[in-house]
C-alpha cells in the first residue's frame, strides 16, 4: 500500500494558522462505470477522513464518489503546541491508512 | 489540396471551429435549471428546515475544465473562528453527478482559518454548491456554474 504524502510545516509559532495538505493513493472507483460487458464496477472508495492533534479531532470529513482519484484534501488548524498530528483514512473494503507528522511549535 | 466536392482542407477546418464555437455559446446561454430533487433531499439531509442565506462562503472552482475527473474545488468561508463564532461544517453539493453529495467536513474553532480544498469529479456542466453550517446554526451558500468539457466517465472502465 502507498504511503500518504502529508505536508505540515515542521516549526510554527504559537497560535499560528498553518496548512496542512494531505495526499493518499487510491482509485476511489465510484461504483458508478460499467465494463465493456455491461457489468456494474463495485464500490471501492474512501469514505472517511480524521485528523487529530495530539489526540483531539481538529478536522473530519466524509468523502463520496464525487472525490477524485487519489483524495487530497487540505486544510488548516492553529499550532497549539508541540507534538504529532495524525491522519487516518477509511474507506470500503475494510481500506484503512494511517500517518502522522510532528510539528514543533516555538 | 482540393477535394472533389470543391471543399478546401481549410474550408472544413474554418467550418469545424465555427461550429465548435457555436455549442460553446449554445452552453454558455442555457438557462439555469430548477434542483433535481435528489440534490434538494441531500440538502435538506443536512440543513432540516433552516433558511440557506447567500454569502459568507466562496466557492472556488476553475469555471472551464476541460477534465471533469480531477477538478480543484476550495471552499472558504468568512469566519472569526472563535470558540463562540465558527464554522462547524461546510458541505458540497453537485446537480448532475450521479449522487449530489460530494464531500462534507467538520471543523472547529482550532481549524484558525475555514478554508478547505479538495479535488472532485464533474459528471458534466452543471452547477455545484458549498452551504457552511456555523456554530450558531444558520446556513450559508454559495454557487457555481462550472462548464466541463469532459466529464468524468460513468461509462467505460
Amino acid at each position: 500500500m502507498a504511503r500518504p504524502l502529508i505536508n505540515v510545516p515542521a516549526t510554527a509559532k504559537r497560535g499560528e494558522v498553518v496548512a496542512i495538505r494531505t495526499l493518499i493513493s487510491h482509485p476511489m472507483e465510484s461504483g458508478f462505470r460499467h465494463t465493456s460487458t455491461g457489468e456494474r464496477i463495485a464500490r471501492d472508495i474512501v469514505t472517511g477522513f480524521v485528523a487529530t492533534y495530539n489526540g483531539e479531532e481538529i478536522f473530519r470529513a466524509t468523502l463520496f464518489p464525487a472525490i477524485a482519484a487519489n483524495p487530497f484534501i487540505t486544510f488548516h488548524t492553529v499550532a497549539t503546541e508541540s507534538g504529532t498530528i495524525e491522519f487516518r483514512w477509511t474507506g470500503d473494503n475494510g481500506y484503512s491508512a494511517n500517518e502522522q507528522a510532528k510539528i514543533t511549535v516555538v | 489540396m482540393t477535394t472533389q466536392e470543391g471543399l478546401s482542407r481549410r474550408d472544413m477546418l474554418k467550418a469545424g471551429a465555427t461550429l465548435t464555437l457555436g455549442s460553446v455559446g449554445l452552453a454558455i446561454a442555457r438557462p439555469s435549471q430548477a434542483m433535481p430533487a435528489t440534490m434538494k433531499e441531500a440538502i435538506a439531509e443536512v440543513t432540516g428546515l433552516a433558511e440557506i442565506k447567500r454569502g459568507r462562503v466562496k466557492l472556488d472552482i476553475p469555471p472551464l475544465v476541460e477534465n471533469g475527473n480531477t477538478v480543484p474545488c476550495t471552499v472558504s468561508v468568512e469566519s472569526p473562528m472563535t470558540a463562540e463564532d465558527h464554522v462547524k461544517a461546510i458541505h458540497v453539493f453537485s446537480e448532475k453527478n450521479p449522487q449530489p453529495n460530494v464531500i462534507s467536513v467538520h471543523l472547529g474553532p482550532r481549524a484558525g482559518r475555514a478554508v478547505v480544498s479538495t479535488r472532485i469529479r464533474l459528471a458534466d456542466t452543471q452547477t455545484v454548491m458549498a452551504i457552511a453550517e456555523m456554530s450558531d446554526g444558520s446556513f450559508w451558500s454559495d454557487r457555481l456554474d462550472v462548464l466541463i468539457t469532459l466529464g468524468a466517465c460513468l461509462e467505460d472502465s
